[in-house]
């Protein structure tokens, strides 16, 4: 079941020109609605406004091949395996969801473009993929979902509360993911496999066509954002941001003396913080 | 100094939220991202500022000291113990870097067991310390520095 293309079997009832083209119109829908939330929050002129603030503060200009290295370590850390997450559990999640979902976007475009009809059968591996990717995707959106969701462990939020338009996003992805996998599994049962079809469809919907609400356009920022943080860092700019001291160079406690007041003229490695308990009063 | 956060660097892991003794650390629904929902009822304890991970909090200086437009950033560094402070002034030029601990001691090394601190005495009622300063929790019978433990005194003005 898992090795055969769901896609080919519904060209009986649904036309492969139609499927291609909501595939098309989904594509569109993401573009169009990333530009309109770009102009709406005016993200990208935030962005060059702040790069340009930047690049006034620094106090070295950067050669496009250092630009380079850094836009090539910005991809090999935070975009290809969001090195930026300190938490682990939050990291496995996230790199589960994000590349479950590339690889269930990528191979239902072959399924649906190359494949269409049961005639020209997919290779085993295509629909293997497309099955294991709505798998990752789902399990981790749902560990997202039930125990590292943004804040509702923090404001006393039920898994089961839903918070409109902050929820969007994943609330589409899971319910694609999960009526992708529902659909597939019960192809054989007439009104079962169609309801499922029905809302993979649906939340497949929701979820590219609501990327103007949703965070969706996340996926395009975040990597912007992450390259800028690395220029500024490099260029000495650093977005007004305190230098890093180190407190046993004798220098440092010449200029700031309460800091060897309370720290001892050999401050000791504290550890790092953020791995000590976690602040929890509810 | 009221806090505020800045909202392309917070995450949204609630520690904030968390650890507000004033409980006005709030995540907005909709950006997830957390917000000081009442900057007037800020103690300006900076407990947010030290345990937020992504650097993401900073505050407002007073026009006191620094006129409207200024910026103060905050960094921590937790592995070297040390908060730093940058305040810039409208006009870029009147720019300071101050420098504190965060703590003196390595994370989780003292954590106060308070149902186990005897009941205050006489003496320590009638002080003017408060009851769990280090003296009374007894850290620097440990190994804790303090201005005292370092046989310094606190000098009049501001160090920087
Ligand atoms: S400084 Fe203290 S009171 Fe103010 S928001 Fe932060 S934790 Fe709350
Ligand atoms: S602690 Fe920092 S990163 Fe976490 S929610 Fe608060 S402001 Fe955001």
């Amino acid at each position: 079941m898992i090795d055969s293309n769901p896609f080919a079997e519904l060209a009986a009832f649904i036309s492969p020109t139609a499927m291609q083209a909501y595939v098309v119109l989904m594509v569109v829908l993401v573009a169009v609605g990333t530009i309109l939330d770009m102009l709406h929050k005016k993200s990208g002129q935030y962005f060059f406004e702040n790069a340009r603030r930047a690049k006034r503060n620094a106090t070295r200009t950067l050669s496009s091949g250092e630009k380079g290295a850094l836009a090539l370590k910005t991809l090999g850390k935070e975009v290809l395996t969001s090195g930026e997450f300190n938490n682990p559990k939050r990291r496995i999640s996230h790199l589960l969801t994000m590349y479950g979902f590339i690889i269930f976007v990528v191979t239902t475009a072959i399924l649906i473009f190359a494949y269409p009809t049961p005639d020209d059968p997919a290779p085993t591996v295509v629909p293997l993929l497309w099955h294991l990717g709505a798998a990752m995707l789902a399990f981790g959106g749902y560990w997202f979902w039930f125990s590292i969701r943004v804040d509702v462990a923090s404001e006393g939020v039920k898994w089961y509360q839903l918070n409109g338009r902050g929820d969007l996003f994943i609330v589409g992805l899971l319910g694609m993911a999960t009526f992708a996998l529902l659909w597939s599994f019960t192809r054989d049962v007439d009104t079962l496999g169609t309801l499922f079809f029905v809302l993979f469809v649906a939340f497949s919907t929701l979820l590219f066509g609501s990327v103007y609400w949703s965070k969706f356009a996340h996926m395009f920022f975040k990597p912007a954002a992450a390259f800028q943080k690395r220029v500024i860092k490099a260029d000495g700019s650093r977005e007004n941001m305190p230098a890093v001291y180190d407190p046993s160079d004798p220098d440092v406690q010449a200029r700031f003396p309460d800091v060897p007041a309370y720290m001892g003229p050999n401050p000791p490695n504290m550890g790092l913080g953020i791995k000590r308990e976690a602040p929890s009063h509810f | 100094m009221p806090t505020f956060v800045y909202m392309t660097r917070c995450d949204g892991c609630g520690y904030c939220v968390d650890i507000c003794p004033s409980d006005i650390m709030h995540i907005d629904k909709v950006t997830r991202r957390a917000y000081n929902i009442e900057p007037n009822m800020c103690w300006e304890c900076y407990s947010c500022v030290k345990a937020c991970p992504m650097d993401a909090i900073d505050v407002r200086g007073y026009a006191e000291f620094a006129p409207l437009g200024h910026s103060v950033r905050v960094r921590r560094d937790e592995e070297k113990g040390v908060i730093a402070w940058r305040i810039k002034f409208r006009n870029g030029e009147k720019d300071m870097e101050l420098l504190a601990p965060i703590t003196t001691k390595p994370w989780g090394k003292h954590i106060p067991q308070l149902a186990d601190v005897p009941a205050p005495s006489q003496a320590m009622r009638d002080s003017q310390l408060l009851f769990n300063e280090p003296k009374y929790i007894r850290l620097d019978e440990g190994d804790l520095h303090t201005l005292a433990s370092n046989g310094l005194v606190m000098k009049e003005g501001v160090y920087y």
